[in-house]
């Protein structure tokens, strides 16, 4: 057997249907033990597709209550960076580049996908070195690259870059509203309004940082917190964990995805993020101004940066959110989906208000697919 | 103005098969086309000229980018997808025409190559084509190629289809795979690379759909080829149309290890994607079994996947791990994600 397929027959491991239906009942019954239903954060948009699209959230809810929370990178862009990109594609002569479940995120005018069908030169890529090859075969155009996106995909980001800057693109340029997830964590945790047992950490993002990064969760929060993976028997020993610290009155903040996490992370690819890009205050929807908490292109590097293209007057500052629009509160589960007045009746995925019901992550979208009341 | 989702004008959304496409024919379409076979929406019109044998009418227009794509191009497409609407509503493909919009600037080895291929499948399925026509389009006008096909076939005496036949306690089956072709156009199109390659499965599903006609009559009660929108999308129209609600065993739904991988990795559902060579269909659950084993001679990977329960029209899923999960029509086309 080779080595690859030894793998893909481990990884089956951990979404075996057996297994899981045996730990959902062991979670469940455990949580029950407690008296109240224990409500977690899965703070990631990953987890909370997974969660709605395996059944796990309604199929524990009432013992365990899952809320999401600013973990979409989607979401959480500000319309106001929203509207700084449309201007960016407005400009002549300019190719914006971006990945997909931007297209159809509404600014406080129009969207990306609106302004395509205006005529808008809109590309949607799959990755940062896509747009970097773009400016290299059409010499004669601006390529700009709208980055969203967490520690996960800025390291690759940084690559594209480093690649522009070897072969000296001078018609390349990022335009940043990258996030980086401590600074909104400590953001969140410091609202009083926020109740919450345990807090369930992106394994991604997990993996670049590194686990120990975000002890400050426990250490100064108090709030008992798990690194998790996306496949169901990940998520379950993930809630098991947190179950077991919430009942106990424990905070720590545990790793349960270690084939993939380890306490410092990735050093390369957190070396090769410092490399090309400096922490900077970033607009987060429904968490506003956060300082530290975005990451702009490093000083050596500023000939790559959008920012400097759009008119002056356009500095970018906090968007108001769409009227109605409750993303904010969803954003830090204030609010559930369907609480919202405009959830599936004025806000749908194909003509959306909010971020949340666009994006592929988002918990309005979950929501939407997987546990509407009426179609 | 007339807005439709938000806009006044025609915006891709309207063209991804889902809600947005339904307002589109209802709103713009219906009220002045009144036929009461364009009412019924279904893929395929029922007509008769007396003393005739009944026949099946259908067209269909192909848009695909790219032209080619592994396992197929726009040519075999043209064909499979026109005689799988005949074939779903119980008619044996007779004859197509074919139109063909062809954009100026379109190399000539690549239009000939196209129309070899609808020539090869045509003939594969026993139809003929007995009439087309071409017009040429200002560079910039067009996707190379499009092209409309028309189909005729005949309605096998065998066959009483339909959304009112479908009842409570029937079995729902898919004759194979699902989300290949969806797959196959994305990645081939972005030019995405998967250590297993994945290929789009168009092929014509009358030698399913005759063979299950003849043998099982009146007690197969409703086939469709889940094409755009995907299974689920077909799944939830099913049961709203016949409004039964459908219990579908995720579990049961035939998906390749390499599309659910991939599907997976751009945050897409294979359920939402679409086939070009299946069928999903309604069966009288008694001979289900039986059709599965018929079908296992003629399809990838069939299999009995749910049932058909007295309901208000909802599509529930089960999970895996045993939760339940409702499904509607496809909401926009899937966009990959970040992440």
């Amino acid at each position: 057997m080779t080595r690859r397929s030894r793998f893909q027959r481990k990884l089956k491991e951990f979404s075996d249907p057996h297994l899981g239906r045996r730990m959902v009942r062991a979670v469940a019954q455990k949580a029950e033990s407690g008296g109240r239903p224990l409500r977690f954060m899965e703070v990631c948009g990953t987890h909370t597709m997974a969660f709605s699209r395996s059944g796990l959230r309604d199929l524990l809810s009432g013992r365990i209550d899952l809320v999401s929370g600013p973990g979409c990178p989607v979401c959480v862009t500000d319309t106001a960076d929203i509207d700084a990109a449309i201007t960016l594609a407005d400009l002549e002569d300019t190719v914006l580049c971006t990945y997909g479940d931007m297209m159809r995120v509404p600014g406080s005018r129009t969207s990306l996908a609106e302004k395509q069908a205006q005529g808008a030169q809109i590309r949607v890529v799959y990755s940062a070195a896509d747009a970097v090859q773009a400016a290299a075969s059409e010499p004669s155009r601006r390529v700009v690259f709208l980055a969203v996106g967490f520690e996960t995909t800025a390291p690759g980001i940084a690559l594209a870059v480093r690649r522009a800057a070897e072969k000296d693109l001078d018609n390349f340029y990022v335009y940043s509203v990258q996030k980086v997830l401590p600074p909104a964590l400590r953001a969140l945790l410091s609202d009083p309004e926020v109740k919450l047992d345990g807090l369930m950490l992106p394994g991604h993002v997990a993996t670049i940082v590194g686990r120990e990064a975000l002890d400050f969760v426990a250490g100064e929060f108090d709030m008992p917190a798990v690194v998790a993976g996306f496949e169901p028997v990940d998520m379950l020993h993930g809630l098991d964990v947190l179950v077991d610290m919430a009942l106990a009155g424990e905070a720590a903040v545990e790793n349960a995805y270690p084939r993939a996490v380890r306490e410092r992370g990735n050093r390369a690819a957190r070396g090769v993020m410092r490399q090309y890009f400096a922490p900077q205050a970033a607009l987060w929807r429904g968490l506003g101004k956060i300082p530290e908490s975005g990451l702009t292109l490093q000083e050596d590097y500023h000939l790559w940066d959008a920012s400097a293209l759009l008119p002056a007057d356009e500095a970018v500052q906090g968007g108001d959110p769409p009227p109605g629009c409750s993303c904010g509160e969803v954003l830090r589960g204030k609010m559930l989906p369907p609480e919202c007045p405009l959830f599936a009746s004025g806000c749908r995925p194909e003509d959306p208000v909010g971020p949340c019901m666009v994006s592929s992550e988002g918990a309005c979208a979950a929501y939407y697919r997987y546990h509407r009341e009426e179609y | 103005m007339p807005q439709l989702d938000g806009t006044d004008e025609i915006r891709l959304v309207h063209g991804d098969g889902g809600r947005a496409t339904a307002r589109l024919i209802k709103e713009v379409f219906l009220p002045h086309l009144r036929d009461e076979s364009l009412q019924l929406a279904d893929d395929a019109a029922a007509f008769e000229f007396a003393g005739a044998a009944q026949m099946a009418v259908t067209t269909d227009t192909f848009v695909v980018s790219p032209l080619e794509f592994p396992g197929g191009d726009i040519g075999d497409l043209a064909v499979c997808g026109t005689v799988n609407d005949l074939s779903v509503n119980g008619a044996r493909p007779r004859w197509l025409t074919a139109g063909f919009i062809l954009e100026e600037g379109l190399e000539i080895a690549r239009l000939s190559s196209v129309v070899n291929s609808l020539a090869d499948r045509a003939a594969e399925c026993g139809v003929s084509i007995v009439a087309a026509d071409t017009k040429v389009v200002q560079r910039g006008n067009g996707g190379g190629i499009y092209i409309n096909t028309t189909g005729v076939g005949q309605v096998l005496v065998e066959a009483d289809l339909g959304y009112h036949r479908v009842r409570p306690g029937d079995a729902v089956v898919v004759t194979g795979y699902v989300g290949d072709h969806g797959l196959a156009v994305l990645s081939h199109r972005e030019g995405l690379e998967f250590s297993t390659p994945v290929v789009s499965d168009t092929a014509p599903v009358w030698p399913a759909a005759g063979r299950l006609l003849k043998e099982f009559g009146g007690r197969v009660r409703f086939m469709r080829d889940p094409t755009r929108g995907g299974l689920a999308s077909i799944l939830a129209e099913i049961a709203d149309s016949a409004s039964v609600d459908l219990l579908v065993e995720e579990e049961k739904i035939p998906v390749r290890h390499e599309v659910q991988g991939a599907a997976d990795m751009l945050g897409l559902d294979p359920l939402y994607m679409a086939c070009e060579g299946q069928m999903v269909l309604v069966i009288c659950s008694e001979a289900a079994g039986e059709a599965v084993e018929a079908l296992s001679e003629l399809t990838s990977a069939p299999a009995v996947i749910g049932q058909v329960q007295a309901g208000t029209g909802l599509l529930k899923m089960r999970t895996p791990l045993g939760g339940t999960k409702r499904l509607g029509l496809l909401s926009g086309d899937p966009l990959p994600r970040i992440c």
